[in-house]
């Protein structure tokens, strides 16, 4: 595994370097997940005057921690007429899809190991895990394939309020993929590449952010990127006052974590996305290094997420049906050609 | 505050605001007109304002409403009825209490014992003196009753307790002797609240 880094030239991704970014990938997005609960609940409580956990470490910041050991030390129960090996897979679908469509998303810029280092110095860690050209058709086809962790654990559970969970994942998630695809599809027309890299590098060259030639894909890409990781104004799968907690009724313990450590896990994918695709990436603003503009950016759409929560009530099962089908999909489909006819004519 | 402005019954602000509760749509037309007006007045952003103002506040202008419960208590009213408390006279330091009677047998749950005897300067004492707290129904008679306003009802309202004799002892209700200083008076039974002026307030009802 040798490498060798000449000047000019970006220096060879090896195995070791791809190993290094996938543990750094699993421990850092773990780790940000398990945060991400605590910044939720200190969030909205600010946001209703209230002040969150307080009591397990400064500022309670060890919540995380009495959390996880809650979690881990909880019964694992499987309810009597459940599907037995099914119910117990269900939850590492949710959790895998989520960290798997992490591995096509630039997370952190490219950087390598100091030579101080003893055994990994001077390994060349990518900012990619695997910079496949087709990046954002794996990534969000791997959030797609994330439908069935809710779907099967809905069906599995031999319990009401969980088939209709699941039921309402199959349409709420299936219908947004739509929306989704249409809405990236006019960035992707710009850029004319699938790579995050790519998308990247574009904003850097040119010197603006997508959002500014796409603002109406940005919208809608947003709106269907709350739905798809089932944040709050599309939060029906699991809607407490409806159908108790849906897919996630008859979970309890480290089963239930995996549920939450992969939807946080794809709030940040979605964040990640948005940031890449329309906020201009890991690119240096002004006096702005690129990784703190990274990280703000991806912190932005999070407490977005969390923001929308505290603000807003959520919709019915028929208006969000409403809303991606006729609202949408139609403005999804009308930007995309207006796109591609502005496209055209620029480019001859 | 005069009795003329309770005289006043056009009270209350007047200021009502009249919900503008528009129809609902008939036509698909006038549906799609209401989704652009809704769509595009960008009345969402009104709500996201609220709360981000709301956590400003409550970071920075120190508008945070939670009591941090045990280590905070909000003050109660002086009417309210709990966990009773002995008196002691000020000037002497000896408890007000002479012995009479009246607070065990107005008791209606039968809750309260005592027993007196004479001491060497052959004035009444009080030997015993119980509330038995899992009868008492905190109906406030023994205060009322009392002619030396010797038993009051105190503050205490967390009434958690291993076993039921903990605060039911004489020497449990009495002021403790070095905080004298501190002890309230009470003004009898049925007193106001020392801000009884500032909470109240004029029906808000035109007749």
């Amino acid at each position: 595994m040798e490498t060798t880094t000449m000047i000019g030239q970006l220096p060879e991704v090896t195995y070791a370097g791809v190993i290094i970014k996938a543990i750094i990938i699993l421990a850092v997005i773990s780790a940000v997940a398990g945060f991400g609960t605590y910044v939720e609940r200190k969030v909205l409580a600010f946001m209703q005057r209230r002040l969150g956990p307080m009591h397990v470490g400064p500022f309670g910041l060890l919540q995380i921690a009495a959390d996880g050991i809650k979690l881990f030390t909880k019964e694992d129960i499987v309810p009597q007429h459940a599907n037995r090996f099914i119910f117990m897979v269900a939850p590492v679908i949710t959790a895998a899809t989520a960290f798997i469509a992490l591995a096509g998303v630039p997370v952190f810029p490219d950087f390598v190991i100091p030579q101080e280092v003893p055994l990994l110095g001077g390994i060349f860690v990518p900012s990619i895990a695997s910079d496949v050209n087709v990046g954002i058709l794996i990534v969000i086809g791997m959030m797609a394939a994330g439908l069935y962790g809710p779907l099967l654990a809905g069906m599995a559970q031999a319990n009401k309020w969980g088939i209709i969970g699941a039921a309402r994942t199959a349409i709420q998630f299936l219908s947004y993929e739509v929306v989704t695809g249409l809405s990236i599809l006019a960035p992707i027309m710009i850029v004319g590449s699938l790579s995050f890299v790519e998308f990247n590098n574009y904003q850097g060259e040119h010197e603006v952010w997508l959002v500014f030639y796409q603002p109406v894909a940005f919208v809608l890409f947003l709106i269907a990127g709350f739905a798809e990781t089932n944040r709050t104004p599309f939060d029906l799968l699991e809607h407490e006052a409806e159908i108790i907690s849906g897919y996630a009724t008859e979970y309890s313990g480290m089963r239930w974590g995996m549920f939450f450590i992969g939807e946080y896990a794809n709030m940040i994918t979605i964040s990640v996305i948005a940031s890449m695709v329309f906020l201009g990436g890991y690119n240096d603003l002004w006096i702005f290094p690129a990784a703190l503009m990274i990280v703000l950016k991806i912190a932005f759409f999070f407490f977005l997420m969390l923001w929308v929560r505290a603000s807003w009530p959520h919709i019915r099962p028929d208006q969000l049906m409403w809303l991606c089908w006729k609202v949408l999909m139609p403005i999804g489909v009308i930007n995309m050609l207006i796109t591609g006819i502005a496209v055209m004519l620029v480019l001859e | 505050m005069s009795l003329e402005q309770f005289k006043n019954r056009q009270t209350g602000t007047q200021n009502y605001i009249l919900l503008d509760l528009e129809h609902a749509p008939k036509t698909s037309m006038e549906q799609f007109k209401r989704v652009i007006k809704r769509g595009v007045s960008l009345e969402l952003f009104v709500g996201l304002g609220v709360t981000f103002k709301a956590m400003v506040k409550a970071l920075f202008a120190k508008e945070m409403h939670t009591t941090k419960y045990p280590f905070e208590k909000l003050p109660i009213s002086p009417r309210y009825r709990a966990i009773h408390d002995m008196l002691r006279l000020l000037e002497s330091g000896n408890y007000r209490c002479i012995g009479c009677g009246l607070c065990e047998k107005i008791c209606i749950s039968n809750c309260i014992s005592m027993d007196t005897r004479y001491d060497e300067n052959q004035r009444k004492e009080v030997s015993e003196y119980t509330i038995n707290f899992g009868r008492c129904i905190f109906c406030g008679y023994c205060a009322e009753v009392c002619p030396e306003l010797a038993i009051v009802h105190g503050g205490r309202y967390e009434t958690a307790s291993e076993q039921r004799a903990s605060y039911s002892l004489f020497e449990d209700m009495l002021t403790p002797i070095d905080k004298l200083s501190l002890q309230q008076e009470y003004d009898g039974f049925g007193a106001i609240s020392p801000n009884a002026d500032e909470n109240i307030k004029k029906t808000p009802l035109a007749y």
